[in-house]
């Protein structure tokens, strides 16, 4: 049992304070709440994949039985409203900026996906809303669609968008071309790939949805949505898409069910809600059904890449060279264009020494749904990339895979160490995550394994991946001279009140993580406040100062960085409060565990009587002190932090179906101090449950004419729980040098390096390189040739 | 969903009434696929007569050599039932393999028949042990009533009361589910007793099949190995992303095989 009530400090399994009322149904989400007088909103979704639209007769819908008004991009477009943006400026190979199209709030002019948003329908109930959309006519003309990547980028293709010429958002490289090549000539060895990341939706629990309201005697609009970052959303709501200003702005996002990414960005639906009920007067709600998640939400992944790894004769990495096609799909979104470039190819060199390294990326307009970050976000895939490689270099070398891994780590002793690809990696212990991972997977064991599975007629197969990322987004000042929009610091406000119990104001934001309970074991670690005394809010802008939100596992890292620094903040004005009670000089003041005692003496002062008297200041040096036990922190770290990790998959391959069983699931991490075990288990099985399922499961699948065929959960498999072992995690608790906490970020670690371990098990057993995810029909017919080869 | 009249009569007679005076009326019982199919917005008719509340229409009990199940029996009762998984163990095992706990406990055996869904796991079971539908009007034989797609030998209004199922001396359902939705890419029901030795094979093809080289076979010798390399033609069977035409044919070998061995 988690030792809750004895220790809730850093470091206990403190049992999460906001499941009470997730599993008692009690959680508020968006769609929970109903605004006075609330009118409901329904879209109609474009049912082609590219289309011109010639004109759009709403007149029957706007006097169907119900219905309060009916909206079209020109509505929208008159009140200067526009659509989705890119947040990030790539610079390309030549020097300019990359390519992104201008998007208007409603699909004005043409259509460029199966789900695209044509109108909005606004009446008393969502079934009026529904009927209505129906008697909405569209004149589309309807246009072969772009759906693979090479279709789009072929000479002569047609244009998705006017101002994108060949339909490529950008071609970007990264690293040393000439020592590449160079050390590609020196090879002993070459060792080429050609893989395929699948593109996978997201399919958060709870769907998007957004309620707009406006308040005419304020002039002032709030937008509850289901945002990860909701200060953020504010911001570019008001800076972008014309609905300021901010100060006229509130967002509030509840309680939220899942993210992965897909709720970073803000979404037309948002944007044209909050503006409707502004336009109408009254609130307006809207909720995402399920197949409109599947075919709004951004999706994730979907990379086609080419790769070489130049090897010396003993197996030493020489160079490494990477060519990738990213689809972007119809338009840019916030992360859109990062995603497959700095989070990609700046994680490209792995765990290795490799000298050079030198990568390529084109990314690609197509006729689907917006790709944009989705949990690991650029770093599942660059793992991906480096760890197939490896692994079929060293069959093909004949060297065990562990030991040409090892063969070719950064050594312990030489961090910092400057990555050929941009960024300096802050710290690691390959060697002592890789000899743990064998012991507890007893990789010296596998072939007993193994044969035991054949005198069954299974085929037994071991994966491993060594993996590293770069989270806890972000030092703003790299960003910023990377093209990143917006600073990536965090806040953090915590308010004493008078009684002793504390008030944390985060602008993190929960959506699934825990914070409630991990940040106020922060509190409690240094303030000596029990967890159940801390209050931590979050999720609302005119309540939390500020924030930029959760997403690339920075909550940890940056968003704890900021309670620790306001926690000093608080010590600090404390010890002068103490010092003047106690009478004593402030330097003479000690604290400990939330208590200031004198040095030397047993006269002491407890946090909480400090706190009454800054708040009740009968006797307080006033003339020198302000009243009151309130600070706010901002932090910005430093340098980004490098979790790393080795997970060993192990699995049965049952040869008549092609079934793949999973046996096994190892993962030793090294995400710095852990706050909370459970916690981090709970995130790594979540994240091993994801990578399992884009190695072996989930593929999302539009047909030649951009219809989507994986549209529901009956067609696209997720995950499920009766298809995993119990996993197997521990951390090495190895601290990050360069935040605070010693936290490095936990959140994307499982999604990032266990795919690949799993996809490079896979291939072990059947002996047949193939494409995640390795479904049973993929699997059995990788057989059949083999077979038919052997023949 | 579009706006419909919705009945929920206390007998069968009543059902038939209602039913016989809508318009386009349209039988419920445990909704799993005609409710979803509403809520898309697929299906608009204009009378939902439900079935839950006629008393008669549930329950399972033996029957000299039979076991019968009523029409609204739902998935989840045939599953515990323990004359079920006293008398047809393999019944209860496919009942306990559709869809999940919510689809078990809504979803009924008369709803999954008479919707004939080709991927569905009933009407392999019931083709494959040999049983017999009743209905309001008649008996029919699962060899006749299983006609082809969503298709069934039920006519305008006629309601299935009840199925009876003969009691075999072995029988065994090996199921290759679709890992998303749990349908059937492929199932074969394999059974030996008083309705001969049958094959049944469900999700395969546009319906339920029985493959009579098997039964042949394995009327000669029920062991896996008797149809080991009885193939059937994967011309005319299912093809689509979860699964090609080709790679359900080899399915029903292997699961036809695994049914056998597991039937003992």
């Amino acid at each position: 049992m988690p030792d809750s009530g004895t220790n809730t400090g850093i470091g206990a399994s403190v049992r999460r304070k906001e499941d009470f009322r997730f599993l008692t149904g009690k959680g508020k989400y968006t769609d929970d709440l109903n605004r006075p007088g609330q009118a409901h909103a329904y879209f109609l979704l474009s049912p082609h994949a590219r289309a011109k639209i010639n004109g759009i007769d709403t007149n029957a819908a706007k006097q169907a039985p119900g219905v309060v008004d009916v909206f079209t991009a020109a509505d929208l477009a008159a009140d200067g409203v526009s659509g989705p943006i890119c947040g990030w400026v790539v610079t390309q190979k030549n020097g300019e900026p990359h390519k992104s199209p201008a998007v208007s709030a409603l699909a004005s002019d043409r259509v460029n996906y199966v789900g695209e948003q044509v109108a909005i329908v606004v009446a008393e109930t969502l079934a009026q809303a529904k009927d209505a959309a129906e008697l909405i006519e569209v004149n589309y003309q309807p246009q072969p669609a772009l759906i693979k990547m090479k279709d789009a980028l072929a000479n002569g293709a047609a244009q998705l968008h006017d101002d994108v010429p060949g339909n490529l958002c950008f071609d970007w490289e990264i690293g040393d071309k000439a020592a590449t090549d160079a050390a590609f000539k020196k090879a002993h060895h070459v060792t080429k790939i050609d893989i395929h990341n699948n593109r996978l939706i997201p399919n958060a629990i709870e769907p998007r949805a957004a309620i707009g309201d406006y308040d005419s005697g304020m002039d002032m609009m709030t937008l509850y949505t289901t945002s990860q970052n909701p200060h953020v959303a504010r911001l570019v709501l008001a800076a972008f898409m014309g609905l300021g200003p901010e100060n006229k702005l509130r967002v509030v996002a509840p309680d939220v069910g899942g993210g992965f990414g897909s709720k970073i960005y803000v979404y037309r639906d948002e944007i044209v809600t909050l503006w409707a009920a502004k336009k109408l007067g009254r609130p307006v709600k809207w909720t995402a059904e399920r197949s409109a998640s599947f075919l709004t939400d951004a999706h994730g992944r979907d990379h086609d890449t080419h790769a070489e790894l130049a090897v010396d004769k003993d197996g030493t990495f020489l160079g490494l060279r990477v060519s990738t096609l990213a689809n972007v799909g119809a338009h840019n979104q916030i992360f859109s264009t990062a995603t497959p470039s700095y989070l990609y190819g700046c994680l490209l060199a792995g765990q290795y020494r490799t000298p050079a390294v030198y990568g390529e990326v084109k990314t690609v307009f197509t006729n689907t749904a917006p790709v944009d970050a989705y949990r690991g976000a650029g770093r599942p895939e660059a793992t991906f990339v480096v760890e197939r490689l490896v692994e079929k270099t060293a069959k093909e070398m004949g060297i065990d895979r562990a030991e040409l891994r090892r063969r070719n780590f950064i050594p312990p002793d030489q961090f910092p160490y400057q990555s050929p690809c941009l960024v300096q990696y802050d710290s690691g212990d390959f060697p002592h995550l890789l000899d743990r991972a064998m012991e507890v997977i007893d990789y010296a064991g596998f072939s007993a394994r193994k044969q035991a599975s054949a005198e069954r007629g299974k085929l037994r197969g071991i994966g491993l991946s060594c993996w590293i990322e770069a989270c806890g987004l972000a030092p703003s000042a790299v960003v910023g001279f990377l093209g990143g929009g917006v600073g990536q610091w965090e806040s953090a406000n915590i308010k004493f009140n008078p009684t002793g119990s504390v008030t944390l104001y985060t602008g993190s934001h929960s959506h699934g993580q825990g914070h409630e309970t991990v940040f106020a074991q922060i509190i409690s670690e240094h303030l000596g406040v029990p967890v159940e005394s801390v209050e931590v809010v979050h999720g609302d802008t005119a309540v939390v100062p500020f924030g930029m939100g959760t997403y690339g596992s920075r909550s940890g890292p940056v968003g704890g960085g900021a309670v620790y620094k306001a926690a000093q903040k608080i010590v600090e004005k404390g010890r002068k409060i103490a010092a003047h009670l106690l009478e004593a000089s402030v330097e003479d003041i000690e604290y400990a565990g939330g208590t200031y005692s004198v040095a030397g003496t047993d006269r002491t002062k407890t946090m909480a009587e400090i706190a009454f008297a800054a708040y009740v200041p009968h006797n307080y040096p006033l003339d020198v002190l302000e009243p009151g036990l309130d600070e706010t922190a901002f932090f910005d770290p430093m340098n980004f932090t490098f979790p790393s990790g080795a997970y060993f998959a192990e699995v049965e391959v049952d040869p008549d179906t092609g079934v793949v069983t999973v046996l096994d699931m190892v993962g030793i991490d090294d995400v710095g101090t852990v706050m909370n075990p459970m916690i981090v288990a709970g995130q790594l099985h979540g994240g091993f449950a994801q990578g399992i399922g884009q190695a072996l499961y989930e593929q999302c699948v539009y047909d030649e004419n951009g219809q989507l065929l994986t549209g529901s959960l009956m067609d696209y498999c997720m995950p499920r729980a009766d298809h995993f072992p119990s996993f197997r995690t521990e951390e090495t608790n190895q601290p990050c040098p360069h935040n605070p906490l010693g936290v490095k970020g936990c959140g994307e670690a499982g999604a990032i390096g266990s795919p690949v371990a799993m996809l490079n098990a896979v291939i072990d057993a059947i002996g047949v390189n193939i494409d995640m995810p390795a479904t049973p029909e993929k699997v059995w017919r990788a057989l059949q040739s083999q077979a038919q080869a052997a023949e | 969903m579009y706006n419909f009249n919705y009945y929920r009569p206390l007998s069968l007679e009543e059902a038939a009434q209602v039913l016989s005076a809508a318009s386009d009326g349209k039988l419920m019982s445990g909704g799993m696929t005609l409710i979803p199919t509403l809520k898309q917005r697929l299906a608009n008719p204009s009378d939902l007569v439900d079935l839950s509340e006629i008393a008669d229409l549930s329950g399972i009990e033996a029957k000299g050599d039979t076991v019968v199940i009523g029409a609204t029996t739902t998935h989840a009762e045939v599953a515990d039932s323990e004359v079920v998984k006293s008398q047809i163990p393999a019944l209860a095992a496919l009942a306990e393999s559709i869809g999940d706990p919510q689809v078990r406990n809504r979803g009924t055996i008369g709803g999954s028949i008479a919707n004939n869904d080709p991927a569905a796991d009933y009407p392999a079971g019931l083709l494959g042990l040999g049983a017999t539908i009743k209905t309001d009007r008649r008996q029919i034989p699962a060899d006749d009533f299983f006609t082809g797609m969503f298709e069934t030998a039920l006519e305008e209004g006629e309601i299935v009361t009840a199925v009876s199922v003969p009691i075999p001396k072995k029988a065994a359902y090996a199921k290759f589910p679709n890992p998303a939705s749990r349908y059937a890419i492929v199932g074969v029901m394999v059974a030996q007793g008083p309705a001969g030795t049958r094959v049944a094979v469900t999700g395969a093809g546009p319906g339920v099949f029985r493959v009579a080289k098997m039964e042949t076979a394995l009327e000669k010798n029920f062991s896996a190995n008797a149809i080991e390399g009885i193939s059937v033609p994967a011309k005319g069977l299912n093809a689509d992303m979860h699964a090609s035409a080709d790679y359900r044919a080899h399915l029903v070998g292997v699961m036809a095989r695994r049914a056998v061995t597991a039937a003992g």
